[in-house]
């Protein structure tokens, strides 16, 4: 077995999660990030309409909580390589998220892996963000990949 | 919008209606404001060509974003997406129209479907792929 460019100090890190944050999810950056991917649907600007389905507001498209923040993990849980591309998400919804909800979210360190690809040896960073609202439901969760490499230098 | 869609009407192979998007720099610019995610290469030209792209190219977010309204279009008010899984293949720069679309690949005997979804470009290439399973109203 070949040696690891993993560095211990981040094997050794999976599991940490960072410290709560809370956020209140306000109407007007719904309607912006609706806006900004440019889905009409009124469920995410018109509060009557909204409520009319059931809802407390207007709610959230599915990838809004993208713009949601979270406390960042410890400095070291970083990989060895300066480049990184966004590899994709996993998202599960498990209650719908409202205008003036509060949301608070928990990053977590939960896996690393390296591959031989064509950007040379890579190392996928897996972390997954849990976000609860005030009522204490877990409302969603979103799993993302990091791909870290070392770019090579051009002459 | 759709009509509200039930999960006697669905059956496996059925396509999901096409959304067409137009993505411009402006709206990248939009959605850097809109989502916080700042990163250069998707708004600065010169930062992206020194960073060995072609030119700014689309936030993956942003065309998770698309692949989300495929499916909250498809299923309408009563439907409800449950997950949404995306993998990104390949670039894609502003000014070139994406289509997102999906298939129904499962029928599942929870009142669930799982669909392949994706991206494509003009000429047919893939650059996002993924996987949606929604939640559907009975009759």
């Amino acid at each position: 077995m070949s040696k690891s460019s993993i560095p211990e100090s981040l094997t050794n890190s999976i599991g940490t999660e960072s410290i709560k944050m809370s956020n209140d999810i306000e109407k007007g950056a719904i309607r912006r990030f609706a806006e900004a991917i440019e889905d009409n649907n009124p469920v995410y600007t018109d509060e009557e309409y909204a409520k009319n389905l059931g809802y407390r507001n207007v709610i959230t498209p599915p990838t809004f909580l993208r713009s949601v923040q979270t406390n960042p993990l410890p400095e070291h849980i970083k990989s060895p390589y300066s480049a990184v591309v966004d590899g994709g998400s996993v998202w599960e919804y498990f209650e719908p998220v409202c205008a003036g909800d509060k949301i608070s979210t928990v990053l977590k360190f939960e896996q690393v892996f390296e591959r031989e690809g064509r950007l040379g040896n890579m190392i996928f960073l897996i972390k997954i963000t849990k976000y609860t609202n005030q009522l204490e439901e877990l409302v969603a969760t979103q799993a993302t990949t990091s791909i870290t490499y070392e770019p090579k230098k051009e002459d | 919008m759709s009509q509200d869609i039930y999960f006697e009407d669905v059956t496996e192979g059925m396509e999901i209606p096409i959304i067409e998007k137009n993505p411009t720099t402006q709206q990248l610019v939009k959605y850097a404001g809109a989502s916080g995610d700042f990163y250069q290469i998707h708004y600065d030209m010169e930062y992206a060509k020194n960073n060995g792209l072609p030119g700014v190219i689309l936030h993956g977010a942003l065309k998770n974003a698309f692949l989300g309204q495929l499916i909250t279009d498809w299923i309408g008010p009563t439907g409800k997406l449950k997950k949404l899984e995306v993998q990104y293949k390949g670039m894609d720069l502003p000014g070139a129209p994406v289509f997102a679309k999906g298939i129904v690949s499962k029928i599942n005997d929870n009142n669930t479907v799982n669909c392949d979804i994706w991206l494509e470009t003009d000429n047919g290439e893939k650059t996002t792929v993924g996987k949606a399973v929604v939640q559907l109203p009975t009759k």
